[in-house]
């Protein structure tokens, strides 16, 4: 079944035109390709009901829109052109090698430092002073008042974000109850251990409930049970609505939480889109294959060319091979099977690892 | 605005909570009771014990001519110095040895080191005497030079509109004096307080999450503005404390209650005046020297790096510090006073010197609105650098990054 065209070109442009900000559907967005949904002429169902699904999305305003930033600092440009559109509710990983420019767009979000050109839309409207205390922010360079007892301090953090002094009382109570800390209260940041102020710090980014979260490296500094806390915890948060926009190097990170990412390199953007459809773009017809007994020796009629080839013990072998063009795996298959016995055969999709190391490297 | 004042009040809660806080207001006004006390029992603390000096006259001119006083008594006896050397046993009394010959040296035993008054007392009296005998000797008759010599004391009296007025020089000179040391010393207390608040909120790195949350100006001014109020409940408590404790010590120590009283008394009327002029200039000097503090501690990573920023914020200050309470509170009319009381730099302090000599109005009013423009200038300025300044980790600030960041656009 086939949907038609020019009705979902109609309701992109529609959206477009009423000013909410460009879409760019479920689809990869390479900035040097202009590769696009709507240049491939079958969509499938499934397809169509994930671009449905995505406009349907879309009637409520983008959680951040960023158009074209670009930032100058003396003698070096931090962002060069950056636009990229967070949707609300999702879980959003700004990726990048140190000094990509992740912090310094960060900072143009939580509006510490402002672009030289270019604009950003929260929820719709022109960024300004009242969203501040819509957001959440956890700087990569951690730290709070040494001398402050934590309770006073995460209410006087969250009051600073607009919050009633009982109305912090009340949530940091939750809180600290939530996360074991309730001894803390009195204590000063000084008493604490590296990972507790890193759990506190956590609280006070989220104490005031953003509608949006930026975390810069949250896991770094955490050990693995906290961390793990701290991803429930986030995970949670993104459940009850928050949208979270966190900037790592860290890729395991990035393919257990991130539902779209953008990959920032050199003050460029470079890639963005949902993880899915980046690692789908990527698979580059390359697949895995073991078998038991002889080794097979392939000819000119099999449906696919040899990368690279292993011999393991037990009389097995595994071949990496990548396919010719037209066909698929079940040729693979067919060709196969009379000549072995078949263990495994499994599509080769890179990780965002790999992905990211790749496009890092073709830049440099 | 209101989290300006959120941050004020937690910079001035913190600070006036803190242990040093309260012991530097409790200790300050002990310390200057027991000042007081020191100087009232120096006044008191005469040599009260009996002297004897037994004089041997070879010259024959000093017999009989010393007077007793009430802890010294001389005695002639018709002794060899060899004996009366032999004589001198108590510890408190001296040999006094006059040659015959007066231009040979005289000199002065004892079992112990004779003080310095005393001597002073014997040498006095000694010149005194041969001085005498001289102008007799000269013919002149010296009862009557007794008589034409008076002992002259100028009675200051300054006159006003309301009339003639007494004043006291010295608590004029006081007053000139103790504006200039107070307005000088908090200006560096609370201005390095600000500095080092600006240092910690850096190097803890919660800078980022607070101006996350507010403009880096409005955290600047809530820090200067909520130090600047501790600095002053500070010196509230400084006076109000020391008024307590000399009211309840004073009537132990009546001399010293009565001098101070004559102090207070000598500001007279003038008192609200140069309290409010005090407080005029310690308020904008705090704010014009505060806001640089600030931007020098946002250009560094550690208290050991603000030498190099602080030297050009000190030395104005320094200087101007150590010419007034050398040479200005002399001439506080002169042209270098003058202009020293309007360039904002210095005029906290300069300015101070000179009110108690009444300064001209139209002074004052140029004065004071230079201070008004320095402050906001300077403001400006550091709140510039600030912004940019506190961002900066690990990077070593130098002028030009400085006038750089300056520059920066938001």
């Amino acid at each position: 079944m086939q949907v038609k065209k020019p009705t979902l070109q109609k309701a992109v442009c529609e959206d477009t035109d009423s000013g909410v900000g460009f879409i760019q559907p479920n689809q990869l967005n390479l900035t040097q390709s202009t590769q696009s949904t709507y240049s491939t002429n079958s969509v499938t169902l499934s397809q169509a009901i994930h671009l449905n699904q995505n406009l349907l999305k879309q009637s409520t305003p983008p959680m951040l829109s960023i158009h074209n930033i670009v930032k100058q600092y003396a003698g070096h440009t931090a962002l060069s052109d950056v636009s990229l559109e967070v949707k609300s509710g999702q879980i959003f990983g700004l990726l990048g090698p140190n000094g990509a420019g992740k912090t310094s767009l960060i900072r143009i979000i939580t509006q510490i430092t402002a672009p030289d050109s270019g604009e950003v839309y929260f929820n719709g409207e022109k960024l300004n002073q009242s969203h501040i205390d819509r957001m959440g922010y956890l700087p990569e360079e951690r730290g709070l008042y040494k001398k402050m007892e934590i309770g006073e301090q995460m209410i006087y953090l969250a009051r600073l974000k607009g919050l009633s002094r009982d109305e912090a009382t009340k949530r940091l109570k939750v809180w600290f109850q939530k996360l074991g800390m309730e001894t803390w209260w009195k204590m000063k940041i000084e008493e604490l251990s590296k990972g507790m102020q890193q759990k506190a710090q956590f609280v006070a980014t989220v104490l005031h409930e953003p509608d949006l979260i930026i975390l810069d490296e949250p896991f770094s500094g955490f050990d693995p049970v906290n961390a793990e806390i701290i991803k429930d915890e986030i995970l949670e948060l993104n459940r009850k609505g928050a949208t979270i926009l966190f900037s790592t190097h860290r890729m395991e990170s990035v393919e257990e939480l991130c539902d779209s990412i953008a990959l920032i390199n050199k003050s460029k953007k470079i890639l963005d889109g949902p993880i899915r459809d980046i690692k789908n773009s990527y698979k580059n017809e390359i697949y895995l294959v073991e078998y038991e007994g002889a080794k097979v020796s392939l000819n000119g009629s099999a449906p696919f060319e040899v990368i690279e080839e292993t011999e393991g013990e037990d009389n097995s072998h595994t071949i990496r091979l990548k396919l010719k063009t037209g066909t698929n795996s079940n040729d693979v298959l067919q060709y196969l099977i009379p000549k072995a016995r078949i263990n495994m055969l499994h599509e080769v999709i890179p990780s965002m690892n790999e992905i990211f190391i790749e496009h890092v490297n073709k830049i440099a | 605005m209101n989290k300006i004042l959120l941050i004020i009040q937690r910079e001035y809660f913190t600070r006036v909570r803190k242990k040093s806080f309260i012991i530097m207001t409790m200790l300050v006004p002990g310390l200057f009771a027991g000042m007081f006390a020191v100087i009232a029992y120096v006044a008191n603390d005469k040599d009260q014990t009996m002297h004897v000096v037994t004089v041997i006259d070879n010259s024959g001119s000093f017999k009989g001519k010393f007077h007793d006083e009430k802890f010294i008594k001389y005695a002639y006896p018709n002794q060899s110095i060899a004996a009366a050397k032999a004589a001198l046993k108590d510890e408190d009394d001296l040999l006094l040895n006059i040659p015959a010959n007066i231009k040979d040296s005289v000199q002065l035993f004892a079992r112990k080191k004779s003080t310095l008054a005393l001597a002073d007392n014997i040498q006095g009296q000694m010149n005194d005497i041969a001085m005498g005998a001289s102008l007799v000797k000269a013919g002149i008759d010296t009862a009557s030079l007794h008589k034409v010599k008076s002992n002259i004391v100028i009675k200051p009296t300054e006159l006003t509109a309301a009339g003639e007025k007494n004043t006291s020089m010295g608590a004029t000179y006081a007053l000139a004096f103790s504006g200039a040391v107070l307005i000088y010393l908090s200006l560096f207390i609370y201005g390095a307080q600000v500095m080092r608040g600006v240092i910690e909120e850096k190097t803890s790195r919660i800078i980022e999450v607070i101006v996350s949350s507010v403009k880096p100006f409005q955290l600047m001014m809530g820090k200067i503005i909520g130090v600047g109020l501790v600095g002053l409940t500070q010196f509230v408590l400084w006076i109000g404390l020391t008024a307590l404790i000399s009211h309840f010590v004073g009537h132990s120590a009546s001399g010293v209650n009565s001098a101070l009283n004559t102090f207070v008394h000598n500001l007279g009327s003038d008192a609200g005046y140069e309290l409010g002029c005090f407080l005029f200039y310690w308020v904008t000097g705090f704010l014009f020297y505060s806001a640089l503090f600030a931007a020098v501690g946002s250009a560094v990573d550690s208290e050991t790096e603000t030498q190099q920023f602080m030297f050009p914020i000190t030395l104005p200050l320094l200087f101007t510090y150590i010419l007034s309470v050398s040479y200005l509170f002399m001439v506080p009319d002169s042209p270098l006073a003058f202009w020293l009381s309007m360039i904002p730099l210095s005029a906290p302090v300069a300015m101070m010197v000179r009110i108690p000599f009444h300064v001209p109005a139209w002074q004052l009013a140029i004065s004071m609105c230079s201070m008004i423009i320095g402050f906001i200038f300077t403001t400006y300025v550091a709140a510039r650098i600030y912004r940019v300044g506190i961002l900066m980790y690990g990077k070593k600030a130098s002028y030009k990054e400085l006038a750089k960041w300056f520059f920066y656009k938001e």
